[in-house]
């Protein structure tokens, strides 16, 4: 059974029509990637799917279940890391542990153990401007991991990091998804990313958004450089002027 | 690199102010200047000496007005910003009221404080707390709303409460915004404090001042004009210190490497 299932949303936003019957699926242990040009409301689908937005029609279902404009269900990953200034790295990870009702003690002890797979032993104590940025967006996705580590919604996660890092976040996020299976969502609006990443690729068309095509890639026999024409040229034909 | 180019500035700032004493006294050497009009920087040092004992007794009363009316604004301040930060409506309310609360002439204050609440120290901790409470308070305010939305919608969709979010997201958010406020308000405390003495106080340095100027002995008059600005100094540098072990987060810092 599909872990989410979003059932033609719309919503209007600002007067903006943004979604315009929006549907599409996420299995389990699967990574779906969602490519679209920018500004094409991308990020106002997650918010939808996260619950902190409620869609003018159409419903949004996990696990069966209907979770229309209801929180605390997914986890939800930004393109920023927010992580607080306040606390240092296990104080920052352990942060949805405690709105679960964890002890301090305890919650930090839990984060602890995962700090060697997410790349951050020896810097539970650091704080946040102390460390580089892919350090950063590691521990913002520990974060988003010990909140809800079923299903992920993630928003550009990497957008901000210069290439190289992103590169290794990439190589490193296939790696995690082996051990820790879970069900991911991910937005971008870079093509390479998407090949890379995912199992499944929406490909939404300029605003108000719709999904324009479904591509199911098959990991072992690789992408073609003709495929990666095509999107690019579909890409093309669905931006906007207004963001040339 | 840094470093040194702090001590320059140091330098920089004793040196002129050597320089302006160096001028004043010469100014007043020179013109020949009346004690009890000028007194050169060097009388006001040795009265400073001489009359150390009486300076100590009147600045520890200051002090502990200052202390007290201090510590009062910090714990209201607290108390509006956390009240005004939970209901928005209250914020139109009593805005205009904590501004006009800032126009009233000190000095007025000074004389019918007093007159409604007698003589002791009351009348003169309810001065210094007004004076101080506004710049904390809104310092504080800004700081509660200087939280990114982000992080907060972030936290609304991990299902937190709003006191969870106002503790873990909002408050330590407003901590280097509260400091500015309270380094502000640690300046004016002491000067506050003062004022408030200048009528119907029996002790303290602006007791003392009034009575030294109506005996035309000026270089007492600036030898606790002296002791007030380095009072005020000092009680800025406290707030600095305490503000270096609270906000660790806000220190300048060394990047560590990524892995």
């Amino acid at each position: 059974m599909a872990k989410i299932i979003v059932d033609r949303t719309s919503k209007t936003l600002d007067g903006l029509h943004t979604l315009a019957d929006i549907s599409l699926t996420v299995g389990e242990n699967e990574i779906v990637v969602v490519l679209g040009p920018s500004g094409c409301g991308k990020s106002t689908l997650l918010n939808i799917i996260s619950g902190l937005l409620i869609p003018d029609s159409g419903t949004v279902k996990i696990d069966g279940e209907d979770w229309t404009g209801k929180t605390a269900r997914v986890s939800y990953m930004q393109q920023k890391d927010l992580l607080l200034d306040a606390r240092n790295i296990l104080g920052n990870v352990a942060i949805p542990l405690l709105l679960k009702g964890m002890a301090k003690k305890e919650a930090h002890d839990y984060a602890r153990t995962y700090l060697p797979d997410f790349g951050l032993e020896g810097f539970a104590h650091y704080y946040p401007r102390q460390l580089s940025g892919g350090m950063r967006q590691r521990a913002a996705l520990l974060r988003t991991y010990l909140f809800a580590s079923d299903i992920m919604l993630l928003d550009e996660p990497f957008a901000a990091l210069d290439a190289i890092t992103r590169r290794k976040m990439h190589l490193w996020l296939l790696e995690l998804h082996r051990r820790y299976q879970s069900s991911i969502l991910f937005v971008t609006h870079d093509i390479e990313e998407a090949l890379l990443l995912a199992d499944r690729i929406y490909i939404l068309t300029k605003r108000p958004a719709m999904v324009r095509c479904e591509l199911l890639i098959d990991k072992k026999a690789g992408v073609t450089a003709g495929m990666k024409m095509d999107i690019l040229a579909i890409l093309e034909e669905e931006s906007n002027d207004d963001h040339l | 690199m840094k470093k040194s180019t702090n001590i320059g500035y140091s330098l920089l700032s004793l040196f002129s102010m050597v320089m302006l004493l160096i001028l004043w006294e010469a100014a007043v050497r020179i013109n020949n200047v009346p004690q009890w009009l000028l007194p050169a920087p060097s009388k006001i040092f040795n009265t400073i000496i001489d009359i150390w004992q009486m300076l100590l007794f009147h600045s520890t009363v200051t002090l502990l007005e200052t202390a007290y009316g201090y510590l009062l604004s910090i714990i209201l301040a607290l108390f509006i910003a956390f009240l005004l930060d939970h209901v928005s409506v209250l914020k139109q309310a009593v805005n205009p009221v904590l501004v006009i609360s800032q126009t009233i002439p000190l000095i007025v204050l000074a004389v019918l404080l007093p007159l409604w609440f007698g003589w002791g120290m009351l009348p003169k901790i309810m001065i210094v707390t007004l004076v101080c409470f506004f710049p904390i308070t809104i310092n504080l305010l800004k700081g509660l709303d200087s939280a990114d939305p982000d992080q907060l919608s972030l936290f609304r969709s991990m299902g937190a409460s709003r006191w969870e979010t106002f503790k873990i997201v909002k408050f330590p958010a407003s901590m280097p915004a509260f400091f500015s406020g309270l380094k502000i308000s640690a300046t004016y405390s002491i000067m506050a404090a003062v004022i408030s003495e200048w009528v119907g106080a029996q002790r303290g340095l602006g007791y003392f001042m009034t009575i030294q100027q109506k005996n035309f002995a000026i270089d007492r008059v600036l030898a606790a004009v002296v002791v007030i600005c380095i009072l005020s100094l000092l009680l800025v540098k406290i707030v600095d210190i305490i503000e270096y072990w609270l906000v660790p987060w806000n220190r300048r810092q060394i990047v560590a490497s990524s892995k």
